[in-house]
């Protein structure tokens, strides 16, 4: 079996297929931890945890606080403002002063991409991005990847479309990562004034239509899209963003009853989904949810047990 | 009493010399050059194995006073200069207060007077406080020092405001240096758009942010038969706009820096904000480009924009950093390294673009050639020497450079200035 070998978990980029597999293979044996009557194994009993968030989070720094303390970790969470980071103190100075209480891993959010890089290369404790500007979210991905595995028992040859506001998005680019690293066949679909110049060159397809893009999809990654976007100009209305890209119940039935639909939440009901289509059968967010915290818990596990054996 | 150069390989723009010469500078001029000079009781530099070059010349510096000392200051951006083989500067107005009056010029004058090392000559600003709205009193600034003036930091954005602007420095016969960027395009973009940009998630800065004012400034310049000079180009398709422009006689002159011509938008990789400059760092056919147009003289001269910034501004993250980096003392050694070592341009050339076109183009008759009777500004080199970029190195406040650990070809030995040495080797 593949071993893992990385102190920090900045992106998947960084990773190759087996790595990824071997997070996959280890989540896999966590989530079973989560259903049991007594949710916890002392895997990093003693380990102090630290979320780090310089962006607000529920969801995701939720997910990462139920993995460390079902793993037995010690866990503390940080709102820190950017503001307080441009009063003088460099973003690294916030961050050692934090570590030099002896905290062995970071999970980091930031509004800037490339912020965990900075860290990983200042600090001595591991590094684990939940988020760094528009550039990866990997444990989103990794999820995301769990899930399809779980759902269809392979990655290979899977045809997955990621829907929305590429341009923006860190949930696109580390599936992209991911799903072409395992073999998957990815098509990007969106607003072309939302799809990023040369993304063809990360090795997916570009598509403007979302019916055929349901047509010839295995499953479906649907993008949160933020309300911002429309003042940015970069949209005429949401109205029209619905119209031309929200996914309903009539345009899901072209594809087949296999597909599944995701989201990383929290989903714009009539926006990117209609309601029918987010709590309808062929819907996987709930599923995406559940096996976060596996995911996590493997990341946490792999990253943190590498300095300890 | 003068300074002697012994056994100067003198290099102008127009040609190498074959044989060694002695250089005789007095009162600030160049008084004699010929084969052999008598020592007299002169002070003597022995130039043998080195080349002597006019002494550089950068017309794109921010030297940060007034305002923002904790960054560079007229003296340690003057000690730079020197260290880097520049005997003449020109300092943008992006200051505090911006340099849009008489009574700043004089105070950036006399301060670079008590340091002095280098010739510093301000830029004024073309609009009051840069605001894009209303014309400095440009005769106030040309009498007050000011060989050219620049919104640099920005674009005169308002079209209308940038002819006018245009037209009344003709009539003073003052150079506009334009800061090329159309910042409704760029959106607040922090790098290069393209697949490296969408594949590190940040802000691209499209092209044509730049190409847009480049084009537009052209038809002003075409339309007003008047001149004006383009600051820091970054792009293949700029120099294509600015050849076919000189091409049909328009009188557009242009400069580009040595990162330009030297790194990609790939380099931003390693979210090094030293990387985050603006222009940002463009795609390799466009440092291509740029290597080619200083090649064939589409792009006029080198210049550094040289931009400190401290430690504490540019550890914050790659979004929020400021662009610029520092440029003075590794200008020569890239240029060298970049440009004359694999062929792209000669040692004459580098001459031609880092001292006698800058010369040419804000018009300092006196400087940029090697001459009797021009002024004894003289930059001594050893084109063949190597050495390591390394953060102690530096003599400015900011040490923002893309290039530590970097080894660079072509150092600076001695820079003499008004006849006076202002470096001169530790040893």
């Amino acid at each position: 079996m593949t071993q893992w070998k990385h102190q920090h978990l900045l992106g998947l980029q960084d990773l190759t297929a087996e790595d990824i597999e071997l997070v996959l293979d280890t989540a896999q044996s966590f989530k079973e931890v989560s259903s049991r009557d007594i949710k916890k194994v002392p895997a990093l009993r003693g380990k102090t945890v630290v979320m780090l968030f310089f962006e607000p989070s529920t969801r995701t720094r939720v997910s990462f606080e139920l993995a460390a303390k079902r793993l037995s970790a010690d866990t503390l969470n940080i709102a820190a403002s950017v503001s307080s980071t441009t009063k003088g103190e460099t973003l690294l100075d916030t961050a050692r002063n934090i570590e030099a209480m002896n905290v062995d891993l970071m999970v980091v959010r930031h509004g800037t991409s490339g912020a965990p890089f900075i860290l990983a290369q200042g600090l001595k404790c591991s590094v684990v991005n939940a988020g760094d500007g528009c550039r990866e979210h990997p444990t989103q991905a990794l999820l995301d990847l769990f899930t399809l595995k779980e759902k269809f028992g392979r990655i290979k040859g899977l045809r997955v479309g990621i829907v929305g506001d590429i341009l923006h998005s860190r949930v696109a680019r580390s599936n992209i990562w991911g799903l072409t690293k395992l073999g998957a066949k990815v098509t990007v679909c969106g607003p072309a004034t939302l799809m990023p110049r040369g993304i063809e060159a990360m090795g997916v397809e570009v598509c403007y239509d979302i019916r055929k893009l349901i047509k010839n999809s295995d499953a479906l990654i649907t993008l949160r899209l933020q309300k911002e976007r429309q003042q940015d100009k970069f949209l005429p209305s949401l109205r029209e963003y619905g119209r031309l890209f929200g996914i309903n119940r009539e345009k899901l039935a072209e594809g087949s009853d296999e597909l599944i639909v995701m989201h990383p939440g929290p989903t714009n009901r009539g926006v990117e989904l209609s309601a029918e289509v987010a709590d309808g059968k062929q819907s996987v967010i709930l599923d995406q949810v559940t096996n976060g915290v596996a995911v996590r818990m493997a990341v946490l596990y792999l990253v943190l047990g590498k300095h300890d054996m | 009493m003068g300074l002697l150069i012994k056994n100067a390989m003198i290099v102008n723009a127009d040609k190498i010399w074959d044989t060694r010469q002695d250089i005789l500078c007095e009162a600030g001029k160049i008084v004699k050059i010929a084969a052999s000079i008598a020592p007299d009781g002169h002070q003597i530099i022995d130039a043998k194995g080195k080349k002597v070059l006019p002494g550089l010349i950068d017309i794109h510096v921010h030297l940060r006073q007034p305002g923002c000392e904790d960054k560079e200051t007229i003296e340690t951006g003057s000690k730079a200069a020197a260290k880097g083989g520049f005997t003449t500067i020109m300092c943008m107005p992006n200051t505090t207060p911006v340099i849009d009056n008489a009574m700043v010029v004089e105070f950036i004058r006399r301060e670079a007077q008590r340091v002095g090392l280098v010739n510093v000559y301000p830029i004024g600003a073309i609009t009051k406080a840069q605001n894009d709205q209303e014309l400095t009193d440009m005769a106030e600034l040309k009498s007050a020092g000011c060989l050219a003036l620049s919104d640099d930091g920005k674009a005169v954005l308002n079209s209308r405001l940038f002819r006018l602007a245009m037209e009344y420095a003709k009539m003073l016969d003052l150079l506009l240096i334009e800061h090329c960027q159309d910042p409704c395009l760029s959106a607040g973009g922090v790098m290069n758009e393209g697949e490296v940009s969408t594949l590190l998630g940040l802000k691209g800065d499209p092209a044509i942010a730049e190409t847009v004012i480049v084009a537009r400034d052209i038809e002003i310049a075409l339309y007003l038969n008047a001149r004006v000079h383009l600051a820091h180009m970054s792009l293949k398709r700029s120099v294509d706009l600015i050849r076919a422009a000189k091409a049909q006689g328009i009188q557009v002159t242009a400069e580009a820096c040595p990162h330009h011509f030297t790194l990609t938008d790939a380099d931003v990789k390693s979210f090094d904000t030293s990387m985050k400059v603006n222009p940002p760092l463009r795609a390799k056919e466009d440092v291509e480009a740029i290597q080619q147009g200083i090649a064939d003289g589409t792009i006029d001269c080198i210049v550094t924009d040289h931009a400190p910034h401290t430690k504490e501004d540019k550890e914050v993250g790659f979004d929020a950093a400021p662009f610029g980096l520092t440029g003075l003392e590794t200008s020569l050694g890239l240029t060298i390294t970049q440009l004359v070592k694999p062929g792209v341009i000669t040692l004459s050339q580098m001459a031609e673009r880092m001292s006698a076109a800058p010369a040419r183009i804000v018009g300092l008759g006196g400087k940029g050639r090697i001459q009797e009777g021009k002024d004894a500004d003289l930059t001594i080199i050893d084109p063949d020497k190597k050495w390591t970029v390394t953060k102690e190195g530096f003599v400015s406040k900011s040490v923002n450079s893309p290039f530590i650990g970097r080894t660079l070809s072509g150092r600076v030995e001695y820079t003499v200035c008004g006849g006076k040495i202002v470096y001169a080797p530790v040893a």
